[in-house]
């Protein structure tokens, strides 16, 4: 199939200012020298997306994927490289296509229509259709600067999608829809595709990337690191960015008065040496090294595991479990062994905690003080935040009747 | 090339008309007494300035020749609507792409439009402005009804002129914000360059410095904004056709302001999504 997209040897240099005096007289005092860094966010990178395709580019925050997509947008210029396009474009780049905050929701999609190329008559006859798809019918006539972030969104993809363009670029915006709107955006990117358009999509929900995309190509610092079916790139790139993801120092509050404290936390894996990769059902110790400046009488450990939202999936402490010594005092670690972690995959927080017998009183307190990620291990279960680790009996049956 | 980017201009046309009816709607629409502003405005300055110069420092406007017009708010109207028009577009355009910021980073076309759509809402209120001028001319008995087509010839001329500048000030002030300051200091410096709030007869022919005769007279009138208001006041004040020699003067102004601004333009515009 002819590419719609062909993105050839692309390079896209940004200057990052030492001393951003914009001013003339420091231009004329510099001699014309401006003094810059260049930041490469693009580095030859060459893609074919041919028509009819859905394309997602993933990586992480600041691999370039926005810097591209605006080059192919033509906002940007590229350096080096060329970048050619078949058919209309229409781009919904990162917040905020372009409105102006105090015109009205009407105004600018007439605004917004005209820039991306349409007539004046052609939109009046869309124009209950793009307001019917952003389901915007009452705030119409109101100056967009008084919409949530979401209404702005639908009302931009939605006059995107509406000008019929052979190629559309979507910028992460979707999240921020509600999740009925996410279903029709979902619906109407697979009505694009079904009519043969060509959409490229930046985002970080790997799971709708994963569904929506045909191909996917993965950016790192500006390099193209992989690009081919999207199942075997998001894989690739998950394994990869789950590595090392354990001890990744301090980060999160810290409080207590201060008599004992916790001085380092650990996470061995199997054979007790430091894990590295932590996976559902994988034996897991959490070692808490304890430094008590004076003997502490009836101390208490506790850690708790929550979610990047705060939710708390667990918190375990010695007293609970009957293993409170009588008098701590020195340097010493406390272990607490796991068998089999049941996490589900995804990102967790630890908190420790080192407290007097009565709870009340707190002598170290280590607020998320590490970060881990849970990767897929056994049991396969990927929802959620816990594994049930259970067995499905009968089902094999039941698919054949 | 060249044709891919006139190609771009005329889809953008419609672009444009868009652009400037709601850099329009949003100067006015706001404001409490909306479109009168437009006539408030050079109305408030008519009543200071007339105060000032005619009043105060007893200038004597010059009688129109032929028409014999003799009235020193009449004689400022003409220079100072064009010159309002001038100032105006240059403030206009140095905000012209810092304030459409949101715009050229989230979608691409021609950034031109925007230079264009900022002058040409100006221009909107210039011929507005014009109209009322010529009832109120027509109401002190000046015949200014057959010149109209020498006074819209002018405003032609004067708009590819200070689109040539503003298409250099808008980029220019994307880099260096300090155009703005020079910006006005030349502008202050401009209007008294000119014989709009005093009769060119003022301005002596040769001036005695050091010892030297200078052409001062000459050397005054290659500016082409004193062209462009005596342009304007020979059609409307005067009733009189412009000397051809100032017209084509203004036309060769016009075009070298435009090739240059449209030159620097082009050259600037590769980076101006990153440095908006
Ligand atoms: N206008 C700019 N000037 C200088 N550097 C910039 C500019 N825009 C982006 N960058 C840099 O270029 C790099 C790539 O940015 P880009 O926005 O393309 O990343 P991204 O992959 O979209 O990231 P994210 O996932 O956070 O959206 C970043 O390091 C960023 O700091
Ligand atoms: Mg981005």
């Amino acid at each position: 199939m002819a590419a719609a997209i062909s993105i050839e040897g692309v390079s896209k240099t940004y200057r990052l200012y030492h001393e951003r005096n914009q001013s003339l007289k420091g231009a004329i005092m510099r001699r014309a020298r401006v003094r810059y860094e260049s930041f490469a966010a693009l580095d030859d990178v060459s893609i074919e997306i041919p028509a009819g395709e859905t394309f997602g580019l993933i990586g992480e925050n600041g691999s370039g994927k926005s810097t591209l997509l605006k080059c192919i947008a033509r906002i940007l210029r590229p350096d080096a490289g060329t970048i050619r396009t078949e058919g209309k474009i229409s781009a919904l780049l990162e917040l905020g296509a372009g409105f102006h905050p105090e015109l009205s929701g009407r105004d600018n999609v007439y605004l917004n229509g005209a820039i991306l190329g349409l007539s004046r008559k052609e939109l009046n006859s869309r124009f209950d259709d793009i307001v019917g798809f952003a389901g915007l019918e009452h705030f119409i006539d109101t100056p967009v600067k008084n919409y949530s972030s979401g209404m702005y969104v639908r009302l931009g993809f939605s006059v995107a999608i509406n000008v019929d363009p052979d190629i559309l670029l979507v910028d992460e915006v979707l999240a921020v829809g509600d999740e009925e709107f996410q279903r029709r955006c979902s619906e109407k990117f697979a009505e694009l595709k079904h009519s043969g358009k060509t959409v490229v999509i930046v985002s970080h929900a790997l799971g709708s990337v994963r569904n929506l995309c045909d191909e996917v190509a993965l950016l790192e610092h500006g390099k193209l690191i992989a690009t081919g079916p999207s199942g075997e790139v998001i894989d690739g790139y998950l394994s990869d960015v789950h590595v090392d993801r354990v001890a990744d120092g301090e980060y999160g509050s810290r409080w207590g008065s201060g008599e004992g404290k916790i001085d380092r936390v650990e996470i061995l894996g199997a054979n007790g040496a430091p894990a590295t990769d932590i996976h559902t059902g994988d034996p897991f110790t959490i070692r808490l090294h304890y430094a008590m400046s004076e003997s502490i009488p009836q101390p208490v450990f506790g850690v708790a595991i929550q979610t990047l939202e705060g939710f708390t999936v667990t918190g375990p402490n010695t007293r609970q479990a009957g293993a409170v010594p009588d008098q701590l005092s020195g340097t010493g670690h406390v272990d607490l062994r796991v068998d089999r972690l049941m996490l589900a995959p995804g990102i967790y927080d630890l908190s420790v905690s080192l407290y007097d017998y009565s709870c009340s009183h707190a002598f170290d307190f280590r607020h998320r003080t590490m970060r881990f990620d849970v990767e897929r291990g056994n049991p396969v279960e990927e929802h959620g935040v816990m594994a049930l680790g259970g067995s499905w009996e009968g089902a094999v049956e039941s698919v054949h009747p | 090339m060249l044709k891919s980017k006139l190609a771009e201009y005329v889809d953008s046309g419609d672009l444009t008309v868009n652009l400037t009816l709601r850099e329009l709607r949003s100067r006015y629409k706001k404001s409490f007494l909306g479109w009168s502003w437009s006539l408030l405005n050079p109305l408030s300055t008519v009543i200071v300035y007339s105060i000032v110069f005619a009043f105060f420092l007893k200038i004597q406007p010059p009688v129109g020749e032929p028409s014999g017009l003799n009235n020193f708010a009449a004689f400022l109207l003409c220079g100072l609507l064009p010159w309002n028009y001038l100032q105006g577009s240059m403030n206009a355009s140095m905000g012209a792409l810092i304030g459409n910021s949101n715009l050229i980073k989230k979608v691409y076309f021609p950034r031109e439009v925007f230079v264009v759509s900022a002058i040409g809402s100006l221009l909107v209120s210039f011929l507005i402005e014009l109209g009322v001028l010529c009832a109120i001319l027509l109401l002190m008995g000046n015949m200014v009804l057959p010149w109209i087509p020498i006074v819209l010839v002018l405003v032609a001329i004067q708009t590819f002129f200070v689109l040539g500048i503003g298409f250099l000030l808008s980029v220019l002030n994307v880099y260096f914000r300090d155009v703005q300051h020079l910006v006005s200091i030349a502008l202050m410096a401009l209007f008294y360059s000119a014989p709009i709030v005093y009769p060119i007869s003022v301005v002596p022919d040769t001036a005695h410095i050091a010892g030297m005769a200078i052409p001062l007279g000459t050397i005054y009138r290659l500016n082409p904004l004193v062209q462009l208001v005596e342009s304007y006041r020979d059609a409307m004040y005067d009733l009189r056709f412009p000397p051809l020699l100032s017209i084509v003067y203004l036309i060769a102004w016009s075009i070298v302001l435009m090739v240059i601004g449209l030159a620097v333009f082009q050259k600037l515009d590769f980076r101006l999504a990153e440095e908006v």
